[in-house]
């Protein structure tokens, strides 16, 4: 458990990120978020597509292109705001302090250069390693990422590996450099249930041994659910929840999250068991302005949520921005 | 089943409006095993491997679908579960003869698909439609979705209700009369996808092979969709064989469970006896990979993990497809015999050689295949659990 004393490693105040374009309206996909994370911590953002999930995770990498963005708020990485650093200064915390896993890996790896090429291009850059240390320095990566023969491996090109494979390595040239950081965007979901396993296992074990942070951004509340210590609920660009794992499965109080567990169906759930869909989609927004941008869909709106966008205030450990959550788990009749 | 039964039923449900309607546990139809729809005896599908560049020459075979045995009885569903590659897709296709099988055969409501031809093939296919994957793909985007809906009936000259088909159409799948003029990129994916599943009932079939019907949707879509399958199931008597990767929907959904490895069906069985009591190793394993959205479960099950990849299907092991990677595996007999699909129980067939031994527990698994649970079952006090029903089962959230 991370120490409430110390400074938090990575400190995001009041993100927002707007895209701009001429002659269209602005969007805007990040809107006011704030989180931490501390060393050893696992961090999940659960969110559907188009909640502003990846978008926080590439404006705190400084990953989103400089024009027709507007990134503000503050990002604190050990004492420095990300967001005003030079970016020389940048480069060198990228891939050194702050890695990042993508959710596809095909095309997040070059297809024309070997694997051994990309890991070590990375130890070289951060680590000034050369030739054959570097070579060294890769195989051993690879073989702690659980790929066997790396030796043969690194010789050959992304096409050749597996999907399974190919994450691992991206894996492996993530943790290259022993980020104090790692930012995972959906790592498994373009990968099949048992090589799934596998990966997260293996997140697992790396924070557990290297004791760096994991911020883990994905849809599905399963993989949250066995991996995470805190989850921050993200919806239409905004953390309408967050909470202890344990605490916001057991007791979700916002609708939007209490939707979304009762709409997937459990592989333990008994037979039958009906499933009750959020009616709408994603795409239903009201505009944060005007309101709740849940609101549209939620079973429990109430007369505010259309009309001024209901605060995220915090009791304990759990934040929440709804003006009409659910009730609270001790109350509900079994 | 009639357009006048199916119209009145429609009107009836949008009353109650597509999706508003409380869910309720579901009354599960009564199916005769003996009412079998669709057979499909030893079938195969092998894909040629071909080199060079004037001459094409056969070099080897993907084996995508390699002796397959599947009974559908009629008004239930069955679902093929897999990994990608383990020719789950391709069986689907080669049902509706959409890929010719290499051998083997697939009995419709007794007519042999496999050796139709012309007109006879066509008057089976109307009978039997397919849902996609990707509802973005499988539409035009410059067709209407009035357009959509009408050509199937008018390729098979069906005249008869022809100004109420697309309303009643819509109105099954939950969508307003006014989409009937619009494209698909003006709807949302869930949406997209119930105007693909109002194409695939168009023609009023009695099959329907659903591939992947629900994953590229997003999370709190799944479900609505999940729903409509069930809801048009229950008021148009249709079967289904829905293929999926994702074990969760595929055990909400069907009857009856195969699941299939490297192109051969590995356990068969009804949704709830595989569920509770899987026999084959990879059964054990693909279920004990699914996260379940509950970290009470999930901190306390044990967990079995696959080492390695699936084997390519042009080059597939010998003996046991699966012995490569099994924890369960045994000297000899696994690496040289391949199992043939026995019944253990009842209804329940695997392809294992020890399926009773490991069963009973006389063969361990492998002690690296096996994750601990992160903590003992007790959890920590702090925790409130005990009578929380939202963590047990799956209940109404409080207040929905």
């Amino acid at each position: 458990m991370p120490d409430p004393a110390a400074g938090h490693l990575l400190d995001v105040r009041d993100l927002s990120v707007v895209f701009t374009r001429k002659g269209r309206r602005d969007v805007r996909a990040v809107d006011g978020v704030s989180f931490t994370v501390d060393a050893g911590e696992t961090m999940g953002l659960v969110g559907e597509s188009g909640s502003g999930k990846s978008v926080t995770s590439l404006a705190v990498m400084g990953l989103l292109p400089k024009r027709g963005v507007q990134v503000g708020g503050e990002v604190h990485f050990d004492g420095d705001d990300l967001l005003t650093l030079p970016p020389e200064r940048m480069r060198d915390i990228r891939g050194q302090d702050i890695a990042m896993v993508f959710q596809d890996p095909m095309s997040s790896l070059n297809p024309v250069v070997p694997i051994g090429r990309q890991v070590t291009e990375v130890l070289e850059r951060h680590q000034a390693l050369k030739g054959g240390a570097a070579q060294a320095a890769a195989g051993d990566l690879l073989n702690r990422v659980g790929i066997p023969d790396p030796t043969r491996r690194l010789k050959e090109y992304p096409h050749q590996l597996s999907g399974g494979m190919r994450q691992r390595a991206l894996i492996a040239m993530a943790l290259a450099c022993r980020p104090r950081l790692l930012i995972a965007d959906e790592p498994t979901t373009a990968l099949d249930v048992t090589i799934q396993a596998q990966i997260l296992e293996l997140l697992k074990e790396l924070v557990r041994d290297s004791g760096a942070a994991l911020v883990m951004i994905t849809h599905d509340l399963g993989v949250i659910a066995g991996l995470c210590d805190t989850v921050h609920v993200m919806y239409g660009g905004r953390v309408v929840e967050s909470a202890e794992r344990r605490e916001l499965f057991a007791d979700p109080r916002h609708p939007y999250t209490g939707g979304l567990l009762a709409s997937v169906p459990r592989l333990d759930a008994p037979r039958g068991a009906p499933l009750h869909p959020i009616p709408g989609s994603p795409t239903d927004l009201l505009p944060w302005a005007h309101g709740c941008a849940f609101a549209p869909r939620c079973p429990n709106r109430v007369e505010p949520c259309t009309e001024s966008p209901p605060a995220l205030e915090s009791t304990g450990e759990r934040q929440l921005r709804c003006y009409n959550p659910l009730a609270a788990a001790e109350e509900v009749p079994a | 089943m009639s357009a006048t039964e199916g119209s009145a039923a429609a009107a009836d449900a949008q009353a109650a409006g597509p999706v508003s309607a409380p869910p309720q546990q579901r009354q599960r139809r009564t199916i005769s095993a003996e009412d079998t729809l669709l057979s499909v005896r030893g079938l195969q599908v092998h894909f040629p491997i071909k080199s060079g560049v004037f001459v094409d020459r056969v070099v080897g075979w993907v084996k995508a679908v390699d002796g397959v045995d599947l009974d559908v009885p009629r008004g239930s569903t069955v679902g093929l579960v897999g990994e990608s590659g383990c020719g789950k897709t391709t069986l689907g296709r080669s049902i509706l003869r959409l890929v010719e099988p290499t051998a083997g055969t697939v009995t419709f409501d007794g007519i042999d698909v496999a050796s139709l031809e012309g007109e006879d093939l066509r008057q089976v296919r109307r009978r039997m439609q397919m849902i996609f994957q990707d509802p973005m793909a499988s539409l035009d985007p410059r067709q209407s979705v009035e357009s959509v809906l009408t050509e199937p009936r008018r390729a098979h000259g069906i005249k008869r209700d022809q100004a109420t088909t697309v309303p009643r159409l819509l109105d099954l799948v939950g969508l307003p009369a006014s989409a009937a003029n619009r494209y698909p990129h003006e709807f949302s994916g869930g949406q997209r996808q119930r105007v693909g599943i109002a194409r695939a009932i168009a023609l009023e079939p009695e099959l329907i092979i659903a591939d992947e019907p629900v994953s590229a949707l997003d999370v709190s879509i799944q479900a609505q969709v999940v729903n409509l399958l069930e809801e048009l199931q229950d008021r148009l008597g249709l079967t289904y064989v829905v293929i999926a990767h994702d074990l969760a929907v595929v055990r909400h959904i069907a009857d009856v469970v195969a699941v299939m490895y490297l192109g051969g069906v590995v356990e068969q069985a009804p949704s709830d006896a595989l569920y509770t009591a899987p026999y084959h190793p990879y059964t054990k394993a693909l279920m004990s990979a699914v996260p379940i959205p509950d970290p009470v479960v999930e901190d306390t099950r044990e967990r079995i993990l696959l080492e390695g990849d699936l084997p390519s299907p042009a080059n597939p092991p010998p003996g046991c497809r699966f012995h490569t990677r099994c924890p369960y595996r045994q000297p000899t007999r696994c690496d040289d015999e391949r199992p043939a699909l026995r019944e253990i129980v009842p209804g329940h067939t695997v392809a294992c050689h020890w399926a009773e031994q490991i069963h009973a527990g006389e063969i361990a698994p492998r002690a690296s295949a096996i994750v601990e649970a992160v903590i003992d079952a007790e959890p920590p006090p702090s925790v409130p659990i005990a009578g929380d029903s939202t963590t047990t089962t799956l209940g109404p959230p409080p207040g929905i």
